[in-house]
């Protein structure tokens, strides 16, 4: 981790959260962009379009989502932070070459600003039901990190957060975004210096492995003499293909899992409110948390012993923190039919209760106290 | 005495494993040959290839940087690295179901961007790796596992594609034509802008025996009289041209703004004339 300047002025800035996560972006080192629109995620390569050329970063419009993250994974290796963004179905068109990011170990965020689905569903209406699929839709077993941001203050410090952690960790790092918190305008503080971290870099040694079998190995980029071998198939420390060996192989998909699990305490971030004294919990994220923390308000204007688990960090999936609720019942509103209820039943110890919206309109706090008090 | 190309090679990794008769080894013997006449140090390049055979011809036995990928995706991920660092010389190589079937569209946007690369194509006109089925440059009539009464769909000419999306160097040759077939990789190599170089690669093991080459040379072979050089070809009428491979530079352009090269204006813009060291892009 580095100290350095922020590139824009200190100060308050009144952005978008689509403006907030480019900007963010480019806070955390980000230079280059590749990327094909989709709504509602296109203002965030507009604006890298107009910005990246400023701090001789580089901007591309592809042909295609394949080929957007298959550039934003040649430039990481080149020696770029890099990043694309995009929707729901777009992502869909990504998986196998976020795969291919996972296989080699390439650090990258990818923004998913998730729209209701299924297929083209409703592009402007805001929707979470990409939780899943950023966790298993790509092939074989595996671990990423997802975060996701309930305001505009915080998409812009959560993408500083993602480039480090896809730094640190060498695997892509989504945010969980959705088309209400993209286009909500809120005040953003831009402080005068930020935390980064810098690719760990070492000439010499092995590029996929390293003497502890569940660590996180330096990686070089292109033109460095380092006659980098790179390959999505199974390979050693070196990079060599080991197809057929399946001591390579268990050691391999063992290790891109356990150095994300391993690490989940110091990767896994939550904000506990009204939780001291509480009986009920509702646990939340995103712009449904917002919706979340009122209704937590009112319940307690009301008397009742409600508090909120609000989650920063989508995956690794935050098993202590729910699993350690100290409460009869939890509540989990989300907009879908119920993706992370599962994950929270699989863990919690007391019973767990959906409270779902699925017409592309953000849940309201009346909605989740109704299904509470009922 | 040491092979003259054997400093090019991770010799560990060989032999390579390509059938016997296999044109992809003449291929690789090609390419390795115009970089050391050319006198390139392998460590500014950087080699992109896709799934199949072809890809495996700089992945794993390339003594560079070899980036091997997704199935069609090659050219894809190349852009990204080139835009970034525009000091690396680029080389795709790769098969014509991943560079045309799968990943045509990249071709095609690559070829329209104008971007600084050299792709090659090493057209075995079937899908090998996979147990020989039809392919985007199977010829009329061919069988292959899936075309078992012949192939009906007519053949995709990748050069003529690439040329109209505006490559500014397309070229054709075969592995029986090695002495050309090197001065146009120098040539590419050299060229600044989108190149485009269709290698006919014969595959015995997919290909051949299906169709009556009883051996890999007959096949070999076969590529003396299937093949015509565009000077030839210009003179002949259609009907002598049915069935034939027209070999020779098509497009061989003049230096002209390509894609890593520009600094202002829309798509792939970089700012500031400097490039940053690779690596360098962060905070500053």
């Amino acid at each position: 981790m580095e100290r350095i300047k922020n590139i824009l002025p200190p100060g308050e800035y009144f952005f978008e959260g689509n403006e907030a996560c480019a900007e963010g972006a480019l806070a955390a080192g980000c230079r280059f962009f590749a990327g094909y629109p989709i709504s509602p995620s296109s203002e965030i390569m507009e604006r890298l379009a107009r910005r990246l050329p400023d701090v001789g970063g580089v901007f591309i419009q592809m042909e295609d989502e394949i080929a957007s993250i298959g550039a934003v994974i040649g430039a990481a290796w080149a020696g770029a932070k890099a990043m694309t963004a995009t929707s729901g179905p777009g992502l869909t068109l990504m998986l196998e070459n976020i795969g291919y990011a996972i296989m080699t170990e390439t650090p990258c965020v990818i923004v998913d600003v998730q729209r209701a689905g299924p297929s083209t569903g409703q592009a402007t209406r805001p929707y979470q039901g990409d939780l899943m699929q950023v966790r298993w839709g790509s092939s074989g077993d595996y671990q990423i990190i997802a975060l996701s941001p309930w305001s505009v203050q915080e998409m812009y410090e959560m993408m500083v957060e993602a480039f480090n952690l896809a730094e640190d960790y060498r695997v892509p790092v989504f945010i969980m975004s959705d088309a209400a918190i993209a286009h909500l305008r809120e005040t953003c503080t831009v402080s005068e210096e930020l935390s980064i971290s810098h690719r760990v870099k070492s000439h010499g040694t092995p590029h996929f492995g390293t003497e502890d079998q569940l660590g996180v190995p330096p990686m070089a980029s292109f033109g460095e003499g380092e006659e980098l071998l790179i390959t999505g198939s199974t390979h050693d420390e070196l990079g060599y293909r080991r197809t057929q060996d399946p001591t390579v192989q268990k050691r391999l998909v063992s290790r891109l899992s356990e150095k994300i699990l391993r690490n989940a305490r110091d990767i896994i971030q939550t904000e506990g409110y009204f939780l001291e004294d509480a009986e009920v919990a509702l646990v939340a994220y995103g712009i449904c948390a917002r919706a979340a923390l009122e209704a937590t308000k009112r319940a307690h204007q009301a008397g009742l012993k409600v508090g909120l688990l609000r989650l920063k960090t989508l995956w690794p999936f935050p098993e202590e923190e729910i699993k350690g609720l100290k409460v009869q019942k939890i509540f989990v509103p989300e907009m879908n039919l119920g993706q992370m209820v599962r994950e929270a039943e699989r863990v919690a110890e007391v019973e767990v209760v959906s409270v779902n919206r699925v017409d592309g309109e953000v849940i309201t706090p009346g909605e989740i106290l109704e299904a509470i008090t009922t | 005495m040491e092979h003259r190309l054997k400093k090019y090679l991770r010799t560990e990794t060989l032999p390579t494993p390509f059938c016997p008769g296999c044109g992809h080894e003449i291929l690789m013997h090609a390419i390795l040959r115009a970089i050391d006449e050319l006198k390139i140090d392998p460590r500014e390049m950087l080699f992109v290839s896709g799934i199949g055979c072809a890809g495996w011809i700089p992945s794993p036995h390339f003594k560079a940087d070899t980036l091997h990928v997704t199935h069609g995706r090659p050219i894809a991920f190349a852009t990204g690295a080139k835009l970034f660092n525009p000091r690396l010389k680029v080389m795709v190589i790769s098969g014509d179901g991943d560079l045309g079937s799968i990943g045509g569209n990249h071709l095609i946007h690559a070829a329209r961007r104008n971007i600084d690369m050299v792709v090659i194509c090493a057209n075995n006109e079937i899908y090998g790796m996979t147990g020989g089925q039809v392919s985007c440059t199977t010829e009329l009539g061919v069988f292959t596992s899936t075309t078992l009464e012949g192939n009906k769909e007519p053949p995709l000419d990748l050069c003529r594609l690439v040329e109209a999306a505006g490559a500014s160097y397309v070229a054709r040759y075969s592995v029986m034509h090695t002495g050309p077939l090197i001065t146009s990789i120098k040539k590419a190599l050299e060229h600044k802008g989108f190149s485009f170089i269709d290698v006919i690669s014969p595959c015995p093991t997919q290909y051949g025996r299906r169709n009556e080459f009883p051996t890999a040379a007959a096949q070999l072979q076969a590529l003396k009289t299937r093949c015509i050089p565009i000077e030839k070809a210009k003179k002949l009428p259609q009907e002598a041209l049915e069935g034939k491979i027209i070999i020779g530079e098509f497009v061989s352009k003049g230096q002209r703004d390509e894609e890593t090269d520009k600094d202002s204006g829309a798509g792939g813009t970089r700012g500031g004339a400097q490039c940053p060291a690779p690596g360098a892009g962060s905070g500053n």
